[in-house]
């Protein structure tokens, strides 16, 4: 039988009734998510079962939503079944006090940095992990960078003495009104319709 | 001999049992990058290996989430630097595809002539350095002459070399030149002989194939469980491409093969390749015929109809008030992007290179990740270098193909 989306979805709801949910199928791709606590579980299904057989994890990722309490952080899983060529997105949401997800290692070896990458990054811990260290980043950094609300540094700013990059400075770039206009193109413009 | 040794004293206690660590890396120059591993070695067998990256991350992934789209195709430059273009164009495909646009087929032929070209630019430096590895310069030199002629091909269609930011959204800056057809011929009539030429060089050579073959194996089962795609997962045997699994720009409309091998050792790798390279060649000759069948006005399309994201020509916008605009509004980054989540991915020069691209509707993404494929198949090192000798883990690295900037993102 051909391993269509409706099919997953519905050996999904078989197996696991309400807990998985938000089904959706952005350009194709069916994507739902489930509780934390059950991700092993799901992604166990997905890799035994016969008929579904998605043994290729593709991507493992982290998402943060600061306007969503309680499940601030996602951890997003792609997964895809090579034979029948089917993709799958999987979701699972925590919150940010108590970023604990399990770990997918023992299924997924390509898990490992993965999973490193993403406590790295925005701090979601892997139990279960064997090595769960940074690895990008500077093993000194106390936080985590990719989180919302470390926002980049707002290129407009002219507290700032930095001369060679044309802000402050002697030369007084950045405080002409053109030197200003120029830069306000990396700021976040609020509304084109005045520029226009 | 036998004087000498009388002279020396070592300490008590029996070396050979003790294990040395060493550092190669993160400027060793066999490492092709900055990438640190410590091996821990018994006299000259590996017994562990522990890889470190990090070292030039440069966060791409933060620095998208202020950028409007078209700034973030220099970005993708930067990951697999080896082929850009191919990074640029799997950029490109992500936001079309998010933005809805449908590129014309022409569009989708030139794009395929540059990836391909791209992957044998990279593959042609990975074999090479592979062939440096094991003490064999000529090859490297040799070669280098010829991903010349590829690079002067781009320097034709975008203006420069190794970090290309080639296209844009919805197609090219410019259609191709004459004498970026010319130097393509030129290419394509040039190229086989060379490649044939290096496959004498490598590929029954006794040296070159004592040291790779059985260096660095590993099963399709291990090597999908780690998460390996492009030539290193085909050399295991697995024959998944994503150029024919999930067709992008009009692959569908190419006859080619995928090569695979079967125990996944250096020297499989080599093959898989050197075949991939000749692929290419076909695909490339497929697209230019194809390419040179369009008449009339659809001879020269080079990009989709999409003002919003495509910017207008610079002698149009100083005389259009409308084409002004446009221009302005892209500059600007004031045209918002439309919410949604996309994947998209491509087959770059090592593997499957995937953009995950979540948008708000802002005018730059929410979050973007990219699949970087040797920052996955790297973690395999260490079992494929364990119980080998020191010299292994060197063509080992070598032979993944693995890119310091692609890695660290």
């Amino acid at each position: 039988m051909e391993l269509t989306n409706d099919l997953i979805k519905q050996r999904l709801q078989e197996k696991f009734g309400e807990q998985v949910s938000g089904f959706e199928e952005p350009y194709g791709m069916l994507t739902f998510e489930a509780p934390k606590e059950l991700n092993l579980k799901v992604l166990q299904f997905l890799y035994d079962e016969a008929d579904l057989g998605f043994r290729f994890m593709t991507d493992l990722t982290a998402v943060h939503y600061p306007s969503q309490p309680g499940r601030e952080l996602a951890v997003v899983y792609h997964l895809h079944n090579l034979q029948a060529n089917v993709r799958i997105r999987f979701k699972v949401f925590t919150a940010i006090a108590q970023p604990d997800v399990f770990s997918a290692t023992r299924l997924y070896s390509s898990a490992n940095w993965q999973e490193r990458e993403a406590y790295d990054n925005f701090g979601v811990n892997f139990v279960g992990h064997p090595n769960l260290i940074r690895i990008l980043n500077v093993d000194e950094m106390d936080y985590f960078p990719m989180r919302k609300e470390f926002p980049l540094e707002d290129q407009t700013r002219v507290d700032k003495d930095d001369e060679m990059f044309g802000r402050g400075g002697s030369t007084g770039f950045g405080t002409s009104p053109t030197a200003d206009h120029h830069h306000s193109r990396y700021s976040d413009v609020p509304d084109g319709g005045e520029v226009v | 001999m036998s004087t000498h040794t009388e002279n020396i004293t070592l300490p008590q206690g029996n070396i050979e049992e003790r294990t040395t660590k060493i550092n190669l890396g993160p400027t060793h120059p066999a490492t092709h990058g900055v990438f640190q591993n410590i091996l821990e070695l018994d006299g000259e067998t590996i017994v562990a290996a522990e890889q470190t990256v990090g070292y030039i991350h440069r966060a791409f992934e933060k620095i998208a989430e202020r950028r409007p789209l078209y700034q973030i195709t220099p970005l993708t430059d930067r990951l697999n630097y080896c082929s850009s273009p191919i990074n640029n164009m799997g950029w490109h495909l992500t936001c079309e595809k998010l933005l809805g646009i449908q590129t014309p087929k022409r569009v989708d032929y030139l794009r395929v002539i540059i990836m391909e070209l791209a992957r044998i630019a990279d593959h042609l430096i990975c074999n090479s350095i592979v062939g440096v590895d094991t003490g064999a310069y000529t090859g490297f030199l040799y070669v280098m002459q010829y991903r010349e002629l590829i690079y002067e091909i781009w320097e034709e269609v975008c203006g420069s070399r190794l970090t290309t930011n080639i296209g844009r959204i919805g197609g090219f800056e410019r259609d191709f030149n004459d004498i970026a057809f010319t130097k393509l011929e030129k290419f394509l009539k040039e190229y086989p002989v060379v490649l044939r030429e290096f496959e004498n060089l490598f590929t029954r050579n006794r040296i070159f194939m004592e040291r790779t073959i059985g260096a660095g194996p590993i099963s399709a089962e291990r090597a999908l469980n780690y998460g390996f795609t492009g030539p290193n997962l085909r050399a295991a045997g697995v024959d998944y491409d994503v150029r024919v699994h999930s067709p992008y720009s009009s692959y569908q409309d190419f006859e080619f093969a995928i090569p695979t091998g079967s125990t996944g050792d250096c020297y499989d790798r080599y093959l898989v390749r050197n075949r991939e390279m000749w692929e290419s060649l076909n695909i490339i000759e497929q697209a230019y015929r194809k390419i040179q069948d369009f008449k009339g006005e659809e001879a020269t399309i080079f990009h989709a109809d999409v003002p919003e994201y495509y910017l207008p020509e610079k002698k149009d916008v100083y005389t259009k008030m409308e084409a002004l605009i446009y221009h302005f509004k892209i500059i600007m980054g004031e045209i918002d992007i439309p919410p949604g989540e996309v994947y998209q991915s491509v087959e770059g020069g090592n593997g499957e290179l995937g953009f995950y691209l979540i948008s708000d509707g802002g005018r730059s993404p929410y979050r973007l990740h990219f699949r970087r494929p040797c920052f996955i198949y790297y973690q395999a090192y260490e079992e494929l270098v364990k119980g080998s000798m020191l010299s292994d883990a060197i063509i080992v690295m070598s032979s993944l193909n693995l890119i310091a900037g692609e890695m660290d993102g």
